[in-house]
């Protein structure tokens, strides 16, 4: 179990360095995006007005207020990723992104994507905002302002983490490894319960 | 009852959402301390250390713990000598909601169940979610509150089983549920079992499991032998912190229980997540309030 300390952008070497169970932290750029951000881009045909290539995209709706022309944060967190299964080969395989950060992971065809262009998936914390929040410096853009909370919104952070890598980009699902292993321990779990 | 000034109950509604969202209760914290003292697989103590890394950012700088806000729930217990108007008594709860939310301000999460419209304001048609009870002799009314987050709220579960699938079948039941909901309710949280009652009760009984303090065992021993005996079989998955793998995949089993139907074994499942947040307000007839969890 290594410890990474990356800058974004992060570049193909780096993410082939990280493995399942490794820790991870980050300095840069980290973008935002959810379910909506990505209908709007994938369903609806909106290409982002900024480059994601190499850069890292958390699955949040962040509590933002707006002062003057400027974001400031309130608290920002992370929500359930599989939702959003549906968008990642071509966020991976058509704009360059290069992690996914959220909580519960993602399926087969995400990690297939992962292999082909080398990209992770980072576990966070779920339900750990406030420290989530202290990490990000600054709300540096918010772009398609009419979709907020679920815009793409561009943050600066220090030090985010610690992430889990849960999806390498050599074929290994630590949650899938975590549920086969689970499901080979059922039998006994029911028999000393005594169900049949 | 005309002397009462209900905008004490509004102001304590308000305070208490705040108060729940940011300030974890002594016996979740106690059940994540002893919780990650029995952990032995390295990602989960990480997975421990953030989270009491969290919990310090959130009680240092008094910011929500988690930014899911949750619905509001109010469960209102009434004293039999507290002079009391029911209708004053949910106004007030509604209004209190609202202003957390605006004058904190924080994420509102309730939405138009079909137009996905948001008020911002927390609350709207149905919200916030009130239960009422009663206690004897007593001249308080006692109000906790429950901000319910979706990440848990989104895995629950029931099912009508009948006498004839017995007893087995309610643990069978507890076990493929934590299986199947994985890393969804941000576990290690507390599993909440409702057994018994109708549809709508049974999982009112699985919500009032979810607030009971952690380390708190049912009355009934046959019930408390239950929760250990469950308890002990989740926490041999392996699932682990976050789904991500470890000895630790709940704080705790509780069950709660009501008589049921003839021909009925109802079962209902609430999980709550490892920010298991509520607040607690007693108001004495006097506008006295004690905070408390």
């Amino acid at each position: 179990m290594a410890t990474h300390h990356l800058t974004t952008p992060f570049s193909d070497e780096a993410i082939r360095q990280l493995h399942a169970g490794d820790i991870v932290y980050f300095d840069g750029t980290l973008f935002g995006i959810r379910d909506l951000t990505q209908i709007y881009m994938f369903d609806q045909h909106h290409v982002p007005p900024v480059s994601l290539e190499g850069m890292p995209c958390i699955h949040t709706a962040p509590s933002l207020k707006k002062v003057g022309d400027k974001w400031e944060k309130i608290c920002v967190g992370t929500t359930t990723s599989t939702r959003m299964e549906r968008f990642t080969p071509d966020l991976i395989g058509t704009y360059g992104v290069k992690a996914i950060i959220g909580k519960g992971g993602l399926y087969e065809g995400s990690l297939k994507a992962m292999q082909e262009h080398a990209a992770v998936y980072l576990a966070i914390v779920g339900g750990s905002a406030a420290l989530e929040t202290l990490q990000i410096e600054e709300v540096e853009d918010v772009f398609w302002e009419h979709l907020h909370p679920e815009a793409l919104y561009k943050f600066r952070v220090k030090d985010f983490g610690p992430l889990t890598v849960a999806m390498d980009s050599h074929g290994r699902h630590l949650f899938e490894e975590v549920k086969d292993e689970t499901r080979s321990r059922l039998p006994e779990i029911y028999r000393k319960l005594g169900i049949e | 009852m005309a002397d009462f000034d209900y905008q004490i109950v509004e102001d304590a509604a308000k305070e208490l959402y705040i108060r729940a969202l940011c300030d974890l209760p002594p016996d979740v914290r106690a059940a994540l301390k002893r919780a990650s003292e029995k952990e032995t697989n390295p990602t989960a103590q990480e997975v421990f250390k953030t989270i009491f890394k969290t919990i310090k950012v959130a009680d240092e700088n008094k910011t929500l713990i988690c930014q899911d806000t949750g619905l509001p729930i109010y469960m209102v217990k009434i004293g039999s000598k507290f002079p009391w108007n029911g209708y004053e008594i949910k106004t007030s709860l509604g209004n209190g909601a609202r202003r957390a939310t605006q004058e904190f301000p924080f994420r509102s999460s309730s939405t138009h169940t079909l137009t996905r419209i948001n008020p911002q304001t927390s609350v709207g048609e149905g919200l916030p979610v009130l239960h009422w009870d009663y206690i004897e002799d007593a001249d308080h009314i006692d109000i906790l509150m429950v901000p319910k987050g979706s990440g848990s709220e989104n895995m629950s579960k029931m099912k009508m089983f009948y006498p004839a699938h017995g007893i087995s079948a309610l643990k069978k039941f507890v076990i493929d549920t934590v299986f199947e909901t994985g890393a969804n309710p941000c576990p290690p949280g507390i599993i909440g079992v409702g057994l018994g009652g109708t549809a709508d009760l049974v999982m009112k009984l699985a919500k009032e499991a979810i607030v009971r303090p952690v380390g708190q065992r049912h009355p009934d021993p046959e019930i408390a032998t239950m929760e250990v005996e469950l308890e002990e079989a989740i926490n041999s998955m392996g699932r682990g912190p976050m789904g991500l793998g470890g000895d630790i995949t709940c704080l705790a089993v509780h069950i709660e229980t009501a008589y049921t139907h003839i021909t009925q074994n109802p079962i209902a499942i609430n999980t709550q997540c490892w920010p298991a947040r509520r607040a607690r307000a007693k108001i004495y007839p006097d506008g006295r309030v004690e905070y408390g969890y």
